[in-house]
């Protein structure tokens, strides 16, 4: 079994912690004067996506993570798996909607995400920053309607609702980020 | 603007590097009103620590094996008991493993020795220096605090930190809720110190100048015992700290050199038992101490982090012109 020393730890490092996969996202040296040094990391479980604090004595080891970070398109969804591919070697992974998690609101078919494996089964999928999607239903806006802050729910393809300025019309492709699910632009 | 960022680029300003060299010159000035001879050692050397907590790192010339000096204090000795002059050194340091905010593989120490100063009257000097450093920089205040251990320990945990056990440790960690940090099991002094981290450091005045001296003797390090007033055998150890950030240890300077001997040969088990190769003992320090080091107190102080704390920075990285990130 695979161990990293806490010498080893540095951001992005994949370790085991209460059976779950995680990743360091910080990792700091406890060390006052003389004496034991302790290793405070924070963590980010790849699970749940919570973040968690826990600190070692140095010297410590930790068992580490089988993760693996793949490039990957998404074809289609059947509804209980969304499947994607490798663009080099053609082979296919299907996701379940735990692992798929948030990602299923942002992605239509064909676009570049990041597959993460955890002992070679798929545990997460990151999509593209920015996504492209047109609108399939959005009241028409009105001209000085001001009262909900000059923004209005649309319907995207995808089925996820975003608030988008009162000038979008239906049909009209945007420009969505991902990462706060917010409206940018008209693509 | 510059972009800071270019890796080929110094991290510190010239601000930065000017205030650095003010304070070596004033530094340098302290001592030489007081009569202290500026000193140079090797930085390489033959043998290296024996402390299970410093990491030291190797390298050779030609065949021969060499360390990079983790703090120059056997030499100074050596000095010291040749000559018995009261001396200083500022030099670069280099200890394995030890990066982050307050730390930088290789940084520079001020090291001094005081021939016939007991611990409190370096205590004394120690803070003359940082306060007159303090005045003449950003610092706001220099307020220096004094307490022993067991006053700091017991105020923040209740605990007698000369008489405590592992399990009442535990017990402590777990009445204040701390986290017990991943192989952290019954040895006293680990324990001793993540509580301090935890509990007794943070009660620290959090703008001013913090000395905790008489440290348990299984901390002594290089420092004498003695009783203190309520009957314990204490080290004559202290440490300065500003707010958290520790700045400097010192001792009052062990004589005994077959007492100095049976350290390290204790320090080496317990580098073997936790997985370490044993260090090789400085003969040449036993030597010295052998041949009689003048009764005598000493104290390393970190200038980097002195620094960083005059120029009002939190970070190392900030007021070193390369980091190790840049080097």
């Amino acid at each position: 079994m695979a161990s990293y020393n806490t010498n080893e730890f540095k951001n992005g490092l994949k370790i085991m912690l209460d059976g779950d996969p995680c990743s360091i996202t910080e990792n700091i040296l406890v060390k006052p004067g003389k004496g034991q040094a302790f290793n405070r990391v924070k963590v980010k479980n790849l699970k749940t996506g919570r973040t968690l604090e826990r600190t070692f004595k140095t010297t410590e080891s930790v068992e580490a993570a089988d993760v693996e970070d793949i490039n990957v398109e998404f074809l289609y969804t059947d509804g209980e798996h969304w499947h994607f591919m490798e663009p080099e070697t053609f082979e296919q992974h299907a996701a379940d909607s735990v692992a798929v998690g948030d990602a299923s609101k942002w992605i239509k078919g064909q676009e570049s995400c990041v597959m993460t494996l955890w002992n070679g089964a798929p545990l997460s999928i990151t999509p593209p920053n920015f996504v492209e999607l047109s609108v399939t239903q959005t009241d028409p806006g009105l001209k000085g309607d001001t009262a909900q802050g000059g923004s209005k729910p649309a319907m995207l393809e995808t089925g996820t609702e975003v608030k988008v300025p009162l000038f979008i019309d239906e049909g009209d492709v945007l420009k969505i980020d991902t990462r706060t699910g917010e409206y940018v632009s008209r693509a | 603007m510059p972009a800071m960022s270019e890796s080929w680029r110094p991290a510190a300003s010239r601000e930065i590097l000017q205030l650095r060299a003010r304070m070596l010159k004033d530094v340098r000035a302290f001592f030489d009103q007081r009569g202290v001879l500026e000193v140079e050692t090797p930085l390489l050397s033959s043998s290296c620590t024996t402390d299970p907590n410093i990491n030291s790192f190797s390298t050779r010339y030609q065949y021969q094996g060499l360390y990079l000096n983790t703090s120059p204090e056997y030499c100074m000795k050596r000095l010291l008991a040749a000559h018995g002059d009261p001396i200083y050194q500022i030099c670069k340091s280099f200890r394995d493993d030890e990066l982050g905010p307050n730390h930088n593989p290789e940084f520079t120490m001020l090291e001094w020795y005081r021939p016939g100063f007991d611990m409190f009257e370096l205590m004394e000097e120690l803070g003359d220096l940082v306060q007159m450093l303090a005045s003449n920089y950003k610092l706001n205040s220099s307020i220096i605090n004094k307490m022993s251990f067991a006053e700091a320990y017991h105020q923040a945990t209740g605990i007698n930190p000369y008489a405590t056990s592992a399990e009442e440790c535990l017990s402590c960690a777990l009445k204040y809720g701390i986290e017990q940090p991943a192989g952290l099991e019954d040895d006293i002094d680990e324990w001793l110190n993540w509580l301090l981290i935890q509990l007794v450091m943070p009660t620290f005045q959090t703008d001013g100048f913090t000395f905790i001296y008489d440290y348990p003797q299984s901390q002594a390090a290089l420092a004498k015992l003695y009783k203190n007033q309520d009957d314990f055998t204490v080290a004559a150890r202290f440490e300065l700290f500003y707010g958290e950030i520790e700045l400097a240890n010192g001792f009052n300077e062990l004589l005994d050199a077959s007492e100095q001997r049976h350290r390290f040969e204790h320090e080496n088990i317990q580098r073997v038992g936790a997985g370490l190769p044993p260090s090789i003992i400085d003969e040449n320090l036993l030597k010295a101490l052998e041949h009689g080091l003048p009764a005598c107190s000493g104290v390393a102080l970190g200038l980097d982090r002195l620094l960083m704390l005059l120029s009002g920075a939190d970070k190392l990285e900030q007021i070193l012109a390369f980091p190790f990130s840049r080097i």
